[in-house]
């Protein structure tokens, strides 16, 4: 297959950026996204021009590190995937395919594909722990946890910290990532104690970090690789209200 | 010289207890003034960089990801093992030490061992109260799921994501000293050189992987927690980021590399489809619980799967290993599949190949169990390949893993270098020749919750040195080194990105010292790795400058590592005269093709000093002692 690529090439955070576009050749099917991205990238080093540069580590959709917007969504066509899961064989040759990085205010672009999601760990500091000492834990066993509830946290909890929801939302919110975490941890009866104080702490980090309010259009929940459910928002929601009106 | 482990004498399952007892301690009110840089912030370096927070200790914690929660440990899916006998089925904490040092060909230190089984309970309970939501049974009591190299159902499971979530878990703890003060992290920076000050490891040289910017970071001790070196062989499960680079550098300022030749490959990954490849898949252990791995009986048979009849498909573990079966330690079982692959019986592509199929398991479960035990894993591979594994038999092939070789520890896990530790799978610790499925999540955590808080504060209480003013000549040194380092790369007047050279040097390694070994192959590979990395500093290009975002230069640096490292690796697997584990030397085996071990001249940890750019390192080594289990030759059959 022969491409052509759009990608946003950008040199550090104080400078403009802008499209560059390359073709590539020999494009097989069976190659992942960023396979494609490495193989221009060896071209364009040959050439003695600087390669793209763009995060990624696991390459099987777990570590949340590649985040790349293609043609205008954040992880590209296909649902339920990272970038790294999307595969060549979805495109067909002589497609013209557009590269960003996420866009959004609170992750601000590093060098061309590479964006600063350091605000996500700050919402985690901010509460996204149950707290206990190594040492001080009871027998496992002896807190038993309904399956439905279990399977439901682990359902929050497969959260990547990818990013793409905010990327995905016109107000750059980042409701279904700290929903999910809430929802993880209150979902578990280790998570009570601090259910109300999390909840509170991690909201308003978030709104510090200039993320905006929920935008109602569940674009987060499309693009979401683990396919996260907007419901946990609802259940944000509530756990929010409740930690402000009742137990202030 | 002959190394001491520094193993505490008495019963077994008293070592540790005891050893307990006698360690030095720190008083809570002392222990603030000592400050700790941990290198590596997977599930070995942020357990332990929160650990010690916890404790009081001040803490600096490093990892070369934006975030510690991208760390490779976040991709192991299948389980963490502990001692619970939950399910009644005889295990115990003397079972799971018998099968890890049996599992590991009777390479590992049997004190380390067992008290890696002894805290495996610890582990568990304290991943549950951080909210690590463990797979369970419909009474919500834990449920469990098995694992090679066992006969009993000791892995816990959060769907195939365990990894995923027991990271999580860990980085909350981190988080939580994060915010508290007690802990200063420091992402995307990298180490890229350990300072030593009088014979102690005081220190550490950080490259900003955001500005460029090098900085010096003295402590009272430096902890790496850096991973494994799997991508060595550039084609591996590992994350791509993976490398050699901190356990090498501190390798060179004197640190003991032990065992580098002991590198797992792993049975069941999706098999290499073309050159455009940059990591393979892991397909996990715990698939072999239900799926069943096969090949047609007939050599080059190349009808598709569905069209040959039971009686013509060799069912090749279940055959060769009556007792584990398809759950045969991983070692063996992928030995078993390069052999029936090079009688010309692999299927797919080249031949390099065998079914896993779960037909049968459909059957027997029906579909909807199937996707609720493997969905994710199922639909990870349909991506890939492009097949069905409902309908189609997955394809798999054995692919390099994890490395049970590391940096040398004594039962502190303290290196040769005082003031050194080392932890997770950066150290040799305790897998011996070979890892049984589950046990790296458990060491890793072993390690930093439940270890390393308690035997760093002997070495404080004891050695009374105190923190080096990072303006000492060794600091300026290694500064120096180190600047000169990244010029050196950014210099090299070629034209190929360092790819080419790193892919070069694990097809080399993996043809020559992968899943068997022999004294011709590992001479021909020690011949000609130099002629790689000559060419490397000639014919490399590395673009852009040394400041600000660089990733090719970040590669550059780790190739030119792994580019020295691979002849360490090789160097050990040429003296290692006899096959264990995932050792397999092809001059040693039984007339069967089992390995064979020489017990009476290998005993032993091979851990080697470093002596200079020109110079053939020392191989010491470190006697094996056996007070309590017999060395017996390990059989699955
Ligand atoms: C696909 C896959 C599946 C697996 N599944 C299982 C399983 O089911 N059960 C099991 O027990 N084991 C499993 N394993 C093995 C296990 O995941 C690893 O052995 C383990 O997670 C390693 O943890 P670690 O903390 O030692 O290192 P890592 O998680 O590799 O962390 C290394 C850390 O060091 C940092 N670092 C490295 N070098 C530097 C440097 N120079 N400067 C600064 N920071 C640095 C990195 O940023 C990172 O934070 C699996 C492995 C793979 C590849
Ligand atoms: S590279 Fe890890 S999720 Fe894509």
């Amino acid at each position: 297959m022969r491409l052509t690529l759009r990608i946003w090439r950008q040199k550090d955070a104080n400078s403009p950026g802008q499209f560059v576009t390359y073709v590539k050749d020999h494009v097989v099917p069976d190659m992942s996204f960023l396979e494609l991205l490495d193989a221009l990238n060896r071209e364009l080093v040959e050439r003695g021009e600087e390669p793209v540069a763009f995060e990624s580590d696991c390459r099987e959709g777990i570590c949340g590190s590649c985040s790349l917007v293609i043609n205008g969504i954040p992880h590209g066509p296909g649902r339920g995937k990272a970038s790294c899961q999307l595969y060549m064989r979805h495109f067909r040759d002589g497609d013209t395919i557009t590269v960003e990085p996420f866009r959004a205010k609170p992750f601000p672009v590093l060098r061309d594909l590479i964006v600063d999601r350091s605000a996500f760990d700050r919402i985690m500091q901010a509460g996204g722990f149950i707290s206990v000492n190594a040492g001080s834990a009871p027998e496992a066993n002896s807190i038993p946890v309904p399956k439905q509830n279990q399977e439901l946290a682990m359902d929050a909890a497969a959260c990547i910290g990818c990013g793409a929801c905010v990327a995905a939302c016109k107000n750059a919110s980042a409701m279904l990532f700290v929903a999910a975490k809430v929802s993880h941890l209150g979902l578990l009866p280790q998570g009570q104690p601090e259910r109300y104080r999390r909840v509170r702490n991690m909201v308003a980090q978030m709104d510090k970090e200039g993320f905006g309010g929920c935008s109602n259009t569940f674009e987060c929940e499309a693009v979401c690789p683990k396919q996260i459910s907007v419901r946990f928002i609802a259940r944000l929601n509530r756990d929010y209200l409740r930690a402000v009106l009742l137990e202030p | 010289m002959i190394l001491d482990g520094r193993v505490p004498p008495g019963p077994l399952e008293q070592k540790w207890d005891r050893h307990r007892n006698e360690l030095a301690l720190v008083n809570p009110a002392n222990k603030r003034k000592f400050h700790v840089i941990v290198v590596g912030t997977g599930l070995a370096g942020a357990s332990a960089a929160a650990t010690l927070a916890e404790l009081g200790y001040q803490v600096s914690a490093f990892c070369f990801h934006d975030s510690p929660r991208r760390a490779h440990s976040i991709a192991a899916q299948g389980g963490i093992n502990a001692a619970k006998n939950y399910q009644n089925d005889g295990d115990s904490v003397w079972r799971l030490f018998y099968d890890t040092i049996k599992g590991g060909d009777f390479r590992s230190r049997e004190a380390n061992v067992y008290r890696l089984a002894q805290v495996s309970v610890n582990i568990f309970d304290h991943c549950v109260a951080q909210g690590v939501p463990f797979a369970r049974e419909y009474g919500g009591l834990l449920a469990n799921r098995s694992f090679g190299g066992a006969q009993v159902s000791r892995t816990f499971y959060a769907r195939g994501q365990t990894g995923q979530q027991l990271l999580l878990g860990a980085y909350s703890a981190l988080c939580r000293q994060i915010s508290l003060g007690q802990v200063k992290m420091y992402p995307r920076t990298e180490m890229l050189d350990l300072v030593v000050v009088d014979g102690h490891a005081k220190g550490i040289i950080t490259r900003n992987l955001l500005t460029g910017e090098i900085q010096r970071h003295a402590a009272d001790a430096v902890v790496l927690a850096t991973g494994g070196y799997g991508n060595v062989f550039y084609l591996s499960t590992n994350a791509v980021n993976s490398n050699v680079t901190a356990t090498y550098r501190a390798y060179k300022r004197g640190a003991f590399f032990a065992n580098p030749c002991f590198t797992q490959i792993h049975p069941t990954c999706i098999p290499v489809s073309g050159d455009h490849q940059s990591k393979l898949t892991l397909m996990s252990e715990s698939l072999r619980n239900d799926g069943r791995v096969w090949v047609p009986k007939k050599k080059g048979d190349t009808r598709p799967p569905e069209q040959i009849p039971e009686d013509e498909r060799d069912y090749f573990l279940e055959r060769m290993y009556p007792s584990y079966g398809n759950l045969a330690p991983r070692d063996i079982a992928s030995r078993a599949a390069k052999r029936v692959c090079d009688e010309g019986r692999g299927v797919g592509p080249g031949g390099l190949g065998v079914y896993l199929d779960f037909s049968e398991a459909i059957r027997r479960l029906g579909i909807e169990v199937v996707r609720e035990r493997y969905g994710n894993l199922f639909d990870m591979y349909r991506e890939i390949t492009n097949e069905d594994p409902y309908k189609v038999p997955m394809r798999i092939y054995p692919a390099v893993h994890y490395t049970m070789g590391g940096l040398w520890v004594d039962y502190n896990l303290m290196s040769n270098l005082p003031g050194l530790f080392v932890i997770g799978e950066a150290n040799f610790s305790d897998h011996g020749a070979n890892r049984l499925g589950a046990s790296a999540l458990m060491q890793g955590l072993a390690d930093g919750y439940f270890i390393l808080p308690y035997t760093i504060g002997d070495y404080f209480a004891r050695s009374k040195r105190t923190r080096p003013d990072p303006d000492r000549p060794e600091f300026r040194e290694a500064e120096e080194q180190t600047r000169k380092g990244i010029e050196r790369l950014l210099a090299i007047n070629g034209r190929h990105p360092v790819d080419v050279f790193h892919r070069e040097l694990g097809k080399l390694l993996w043809d020559h010292c992968g899943m068997s070994r022999s004294e011709a192959s590992l001479r021909h590979a020690l011949e000609e790795i130099p002629k790689i990395r000559e060419r490397f500093w000639k014919e490399a290009r590395v673009t852009g400058g040394p400041e600000g975002i660089n990733q090719a230069l970040e590669r550059a640096g780790r190739v030119a590592d792994f580019l020295e490292f691979a002849e360490l690796l090789c160097l050990d697997a040429l003296e290692r005269r006899e096959s264990c584990g995932g050792h397999f030397r092809e001059e040693f085996q039984t007339e069967d093709g089992e390995a064979k071990r020489d017990d009476e001249n290998f005993c032993h940890v091979a851990a080697w000093e470093y002596r200079g750019p020109k110079e053939r390192p020392t191989r010491h080594i470190e006697p094996l002692q056996f007070e309590f289990v017999k060395l017996a030759t390990r059989s699955y059959k």
